[in-house]
C-alpha cells in the first residue's frame, strides 16, 4: 500500500468518524449535586428562625409537627437576580430550558432570552418559573428551597407575634391581599416585615416549597377522609385543623393543583438553608 | 503514517455510540435527567441507560401494605398481556419512594419472591433529592407519614422509547388491558 492511499484512508476514515458519532454531550442542569457549577451570588439576606412544634393545617395528624431551626431569604428572588442567573446558566433560558423541566409559559413576558419585559422592576419577584428552575437556582446560590413545614411555621407569624393563628384578622387580612389583582410586579421590601423580620411573605407572590408535592389530596390517600372534590370545595374547610386559617386552605388548594413543571404568573419562591456555625452570609439576628 | 492510520481506526471502533444515542433526545424525555440510580443487580446508571426501551413505571416502597401491593399485581397484570415477544423491548420498572429502606439487597429480595426476577424487570432506587425529583417527573404525591409508612398517589406511567410520557393511569384498580395494550402498540411502532 502506497503511503498515499493510506493517507487517503487515514483521511476518510477521520472524516466518517467526525460525521456519524457525533456524541450527545450531557447538559448539565443544576439540578444533579454531580456537576460543577458556576456559582452566582445572592445579595438577599437571611433571617434565623429558630425551631419548634406547630401544628400543621392540614392532615387528620393530631400530632404536631417539628421544625428545625432555619436560615429563610428575608423576601422573594427578584427579577434581576433571576435574570443574573439565566445569563450564568444558559440551559435556563426561555428558549433553552427542557420541556421536561418548564412548560411553555416559562418567563414568558419576558422580551427574549435574558431581557425582562419592558417596564418590569427589576426589584420586583420573578415569576413565571417552575419548580425545577426554583430549586436549580437555589443550588446556584448555594442554598435550597424552604420546606412546606418551614415555610408555613414562618406564616404563622404577624407584625407582632411569632403565631398569629388564633386571631381573626390574622386570615381575613391575608385573604385580602391574596385577592389584589398584579400585585407581583410591585418591588420587594416595601411593606412592613412580620414578627420575624422577614418581608413579602402574602402581599406580592405565591411562593414555590420544595415538598409542595406532599400535599396529598387524591382520592386514593390513605387517611381517605378527603378526596379532590372536598379540597376544592370550600365547604370543606371545616375538615381542616384549624377552621379560622382560611389563607392555609387557599395555599394548600394552589399546591395541590401544582405540577412541578408548571409556571404561573403570580408564583415565584424565596430561598432557605440549613443553620451551621461559621456561615459566611449576612444574617438578621 | 501508518501508526496515524491504526490510530485513526482505533479512535473509530471505540468511540462510535451505538445507534440509538445518536438521535438527539426530544425536551421532555425523562432521560435528561442526571440522577443516578441502583437497580436490584447491584448496577448503578443514569436513566439513561433504558433509552430505547418502552417503560412502564410506577413508584412503590417493598414495606407497604395497603396500596403497594394492588399496584405490583398490576404491574404483573400488564407484563401477562404484553406480547411476549416484545418483552425484551420493554422495562417494567419500579421505583422506590423509600430508598433508605429498599437498600438493592432488599429490592432483589422482594423481585424474587415476587416472582419478578425476568431482566425486564428493573427496581429502583436512588436518594432521597432523586427520588422527589423524579416523584415530580410524574406527577406524584407522597408524604412520609411515619418512620415506616409513606402516603402517595397511585400512578402508572408509560414512556416511549425516547423517554416521553405517553400514557398515565391513575389510582388503584388500574385497566391492565389498555396499559398493555398501549405498551404493545408502542413497541410495534418504534
Amino acid at each position: 500500500m502506497s503511503p498515499n492511499l493510506i493517507h487517503i484512508i487515514s483521511i476518510i476514515l477521520s472524516l466518517v468518524w467526525c460525521v456519524s458519532c457525533g456524541r450527545q454531550e450531557a447538559t448539565p442542569d443544576a439540578i444533579s449535586p454531580a456537576t460543577t457549577l458556576p456559582e452566582i451570588k445572592s445579595p438577599v439576606m437571611m433571617v434565623d428562625i429558630p425551631g419548634g412544634e406547630y401544628q400543621p393545617f392540614y392532615g387528620s395528624d393530631t400530632a404536631l409537627v417539628k421544625v428545625k431551626p432555619f436560615l429563610i431569604d428575608e423576601r422573594p428572588v427578584t427579577n434581576g437576580e433571576f435574570l443574573a442567573f439565566v445569563k450564568a446558566y444558559p440551559q435556563w433560558r426561555r428558549s433553552e430550558v427542557k420541556r421536561l423541566y418548564a412548560d411553555t409559559n416559562y418567563l414568558h413576558s419576558w422580551i427574549a432570552d435574558t431581557v425582562l419585559p419592558a417596564h418590569a422592576d427589576l426589584n420586583a419577584p420573578v415569576t413565571q418559573l417552575s419548580w425545577y428552575a426554583a430549586k436549580a437556582y437555589a443550588r446556584a446560590v448555594g442554598k435550597r428551597l424552604p420546606t412546606l413545614d418551614e415555610w408555613e411555621w414562618v406564616a404563622m407569624a404577624d407584625e407582632t407575634v411569632p403565631n398569629a393563628r388564633k386571631k381573626k384578622s390574622y386570615s381575613d387580612r391575608i385573604v385580602n391581599l391574596y385577592l389584589v389583582k398584579g400585585k407581583q410586579y410591585n418591588a420587594v421590601k416595601q411593606s412592613p416585615p412580620n414578627y420575624w423580620g422577614v418581608y413579602n411573605f402574602f402581599d406580592l407572590v405565591w411562593e414555590w416549597t420544595d415538598d409542595f408535592n406532599s400535599v396529598l389530596v387524591t382520592g386514593d390517600s390513605r387517611s381517605g377522609e378527603y378526596s379532590d372534590n372536598n379540597l376544592f370545595c370550600a365547604g370543606s374547610a371545616t375538615s381542616a385543623t384549624d377552621v379560622l386559617n382560611y389563607a392555609a386552605f387557599m395555599r394548600f388548594s394552589m399546591r395541590a393543583g401544582l405540577k412541578a413543571h408548571y409556571t404561573v404568573a403570580n408564583l415565584g419562591f424565596r430561598c432557605a438553608r440549613d443553620t451551621e456555625p461559621g456561615l459566611n452570609i449576612e444574617v438578621k439576628k | 503514517m501508518k501508526s496515524l492510520f491504526f490510530l485513526l481506526a482505533g479512535l473509530l471502533f471505540f468511540s462510535c455510540t451505538p445507534d440509538r444515542t445518536k438521535k438527539e433526545l426530544p425536551s421532555d424525555s425523562i432521560f435528561h435527567l442526571s440522577s443516578q440510580w441502583e437497580d436490584q443487580r447491584h448496577q448503578s446508571y443514569q436513566l439513561n441507560a433504558l433509552r430505547g426501551k418502552t417503560l412502564v413505571v410506577v413508584m412503590i416502597y417493598t414495606t407497604c401494605k395497603a396500596a403497594c401491593p394492588i399496584l405490583v399485581a398490576d404491574m404483573k397484570k400488564i407484563e401477562k398481556q404484553i406480547k411476549p415477544s416484545y418483552l425484551d423491548k420493554v422495562s417494567l420498572v419500579l421505583v422506590s419512594i423509600d430508598p433508605e429502606t429498599d437498600t438493592p439487597a432488599r429490592l432483589a429480595e422482594f423481585a424474587e419472591t415476587g416472582g419478578m426476577d425476568a431482566p425486564h424487570w428493573v427496581f429502583l432506587r436512588s436518594d432521597e433529592a432523586a427520588t422527589q425529583e423524579f416523584a415530580n417527573v410524574l406527577s406524584m404525591k407522597y408524604k412520609k407519614i411515619s418512620p415506616i409508612d409513606f402516603s402517595h398517589s397511585n400512578i402508572i406511567s408509560i414512556f416511549n422509547p425516547d423517554g416521553e410520557l405517553i400514557l398515565q393511569e391513575e389510582g388503584t384498580g388500574i385497566d391492565a388491558k389498555k396499559v398493555a395494550g398501549r405498551v404493545n402498540e408502542t413497541v410495534k411502532g418504534s
